[in-house]
């Protein structure tokens, strides 16, 4: 899960990490008023989970109340690359001496930790990579010992930092990695860390990736998550625990594991070229025990979005026994009453047999079997189209 | 020979009296494999399907024999778990747990390596290692292919399962899924230098998803050191970007990790690459029936 700005500030502030004082507004008037409550100059700040909002006009000085009000009137419900601000942080404006980048990130190739950092700031960290490599540090954490105050100034001298940013660049690294390990993070990236005319180091912007996996240990994530931006669809479905992604094509998809499901979508596009660009409408990985009750679910999630026109349910028969899933098929089809939606099933494996009997003695107007995975895609793909 | 997994192999399941653990502890159990034991350390001797039940990897080992141990302890006891199999010395641990927080994972992979690496471990989120006719240690359906001589390492589970079904009248030496988390034990670069060894494969199957660069590294590996035939299937052509599909590392961002870039990095590997699963199974089909 990516947090917006200010939850990055706000989980930074835990740990002791410097940032500006600040608040979120919904409205011009919220903006107002923390302006007001801050004194002088304050930064409105759009709050969206994209890249290259400042290019697009949704940061903005402001010089007191009144203009903060205006300002953040222009940027509540702008559109940035198809998101929609729906709030903006309202920080004090801070007396930029100096910008640098500084990050902590898994590093999967290399199955480790990696800290990156650059005395360039404040642009495109992608760009400084491949325009300046030199001026990009990349040392490597090892796990079990982390960053100490020794491994911080190692990591800030690396980055060329100049003298006067060392110790305080190194204290915040310190604290940054700490928010790294103790909120399961895969990235927190700061970018600019800057220097002020004073001499302090503050993380001026705060970017934070979650590992979802680590929800279990940490319960305070479920107040993280932002609803407005979830389909319906997939809200509904995770209400039910299905694992499902709403995309934007007429076939609807059900299959078993993540590999084989997408995998499925490929071949269903591939198939769906010959038959006017028909697409895969989404992904539903209804995993390893296909009950009756789980294929229901999943059906009547896929049946209620009106994009879809046929549905290929595509089934690999592991540890899933195939006539369950025969049988799943065919009681949901009794709960979900009077489905129109073409059918196109493809069984194989554990009892593909029993299943593929079970579903040819339901004679069910609406499902039709195919023995193979290509030829199921294509007959699905051409009667979505029909 | 086999890799990793052969009739020699006598595995012991971490988290044998789960219901998971029970469960494949009794199919495994059926598939012929050779399950020694099994720990919990509140439930040290009673037994599970006969399987003696020890308080630690380390009893179990010296009353057993035990080499393989597969793991089906839940997500927040993974990395004890892993770390404990280490310290016992246990060479082949196979993580089939889905779910493990990547810090976990990074930190057990470290912990391996500062002892010394000699604990081969598969996984975690993977559906293990099946040895046909030998041995099957994990989750994956023992009935599916006999034993042959084509070699399969996956990053998916069910593509695995289909794999093994569209050329089951050629078999299998060994197959192996490593598992679709960003961090993993064994990669499809071990895999491929363990059947390039191996008498008794010769030609290879390799499954990749999109994310990460896994495939390409694989790919400049298989141009460098395999002389073994090798066919490939990546999915998530039509993945869109920035969407996680199931597998904690099947996300695109950005250019790199696309199906695309892996395709092309495998080709120029001169590794013939299906557009589906079906098609990936006839390319290798006529390999075989070529040698």
């Amino acid at each position: 899960m990516d947090l917006f700005e200010h939850q990055a500030k706000a989980l930074f502030a835990t740990r002791g990490v410097p940032v500006p004082t600040g608040r979120t507004a919904t409205t011009p008037e919220q903006a107002r008023e923390i302006a007001a409550e801050l004194g002088g100059r304050v930064v409105v700040k759009a709050q969206v989970k994209v890249g290259g909002r400042g290019k697009a006009g949704g940061v903005k000085v402001a010089d007191g109340p009144a203009d903060a009000q205006e300002k953040a009137g222009a940027i509540l419900g702008m559109d940035i690359k198809g998101h929609t601000v729906h709030s903006v942080l309202v920080e004090q404006a801070s007396d930029i001496a100096e910008e640098y980048y500084a990050s902590f990130l898994l590093d999967r190739a290399n199955r480790t930790f990696l800290a990156m950092a650059s005395r360039e700031g404040g642009v495109e960290i992608e760009e400084v990579a491949v325009t300046k490599p030199e001026a990009l540090a990349r040392i490597p954490i090892d796990a079990l010992i982390g960053v100490d105050a020794a491994k911080a100034r190692e990591i800030a001298a690396a980055a060329q930092l100049p003298e006067a940013a060392l110790d305080g660049a190194a204290d915040l690294l310190v604290k940054l990695w700490d928010v790294f390990v103790s909120a399961d993070a895969t990235l927190v990236e700061v970018n600019p860390l800057i220097l002020t005319g004073d001499g302090h180091v503050v993380a001026l912007d705060g970017k934070v990736t979650l590992d979802d996996n680590a929800n279990f240990r940490h319960p305070e994530n479920a107040a993280l998550v932002d609803d407005s931006a979830i389909d319906p669809l997939e809200q509904k479905a995770k209400e039910k625990h299905l694992n499902y992604v709403k995309l934007e094509g007429e076939v609807g998809i059900i299959g078993n594991g993540a590999g084989l499901v997408m995998s499925t979508l490929d071949v269903v596009s591939y198939a769906g070229e010959e038959f006017g660009g028909m697409k895969p409408a989404n992904f539903l990985d209804i995993g390893g025990g296909a009950s009756a009750e789980v294929m229901a679910n999943g059906l009547s999630i896929i049946l209620s979005d009106p994009a879809v026109k046929s549905v290929f349910v595509n089934i690999f028969g592991g540890i899933t026994a195939c006539d369950a899933v025969a049988n799943g098929i065919v009681s949901a089809l009794g709960i979900l009453g009077d489905v129109s939606t073409p059918l196109v099933v493809r069984l194989d494996g554990n009892n593909a047999v029993e299943g593929r009997r079970i579903l040819a003695e339901a004679n069910l107007p609406a499902v039709t079997p195919v023995d193979t995975m290509d030829g199921a895609a294509k007959l699905a793909a051409q009667l979505a189209a029909a | 020979m086999a890799i990793w997994l052969d009739e020699n192999s006598r595995v012991l399941v971490q988290g044998i009296t789960g219901s998971e653990g029970r469960k494949h502890t009794a199919r495994m159990l059926a598939a012929g494999t050779n399950v020694v034991g099994g720990t919990n350390p509140k439930k040290a001797g009673t037994t599970v399907e006969g399987a003696p039940v020890f308080a630690s990897v380390a009893e179990t080992m010296e009353a057993t024999g035990a080499n393989v141990s597969v793991i089906f302890v839940p997500p927040a006891g993974t990395k004890t778990a892993v770390v404990e199999a280490i310290d016992a010395g246990i060479p082949l641990a196979v993580v089939i747990t889905e779910g493990v927080p990547v810090h976990d994972s990074t930190d057990f992979w470290a912990y391996a390596i500062s002892k010394g690496n000699t604990t081969r471990i598969i996984g975690p989120n993977c559906p293990g290692i099946a040895s046909p006719g030998l041995s099957n240690a994990g989750i994956i359906p023992a009935d599916i292919t006999p034993r042959g001589r084509v070699g399969l390492v996956s990053k998916s589970g069910t593509l695995t399962y289909q794999m093994m079904f569209e050329l089951r009248d050629f078999g299998f030496s060994t197959a192996v899924g490593i598992g679709g988390d960003p961090v993993i034990g064994t990669t499809h670069i071990d895999a491929l230098d363990a059947f390039q060894a191996d008498p008794d494969t010769d030609a290879i199957v390799m499954i990749g998803e999109i994310g990460g660069d896994a495939e390409e590294r694989a790919a400049a590996h298989i141009e460098a050191h395999i002389t073994k035939p090798v066919v490939g299937y990546v999915a998530g052509f039509t993945a869109p970007e920035g969407k996680t599909m199931g597998h904690a590392g099947a996300i695109v961002s950005g250019s790199s990790g696309t199906a695309q870039a892996k395709k092309e990095a495998l080709e120029k590997a001169d590794v013939r690459v299906g557009k589906t699963p079906s098609e990936t199974a006839r390319l290798m089909a006529d390999i075989m029936r070529s040698l």
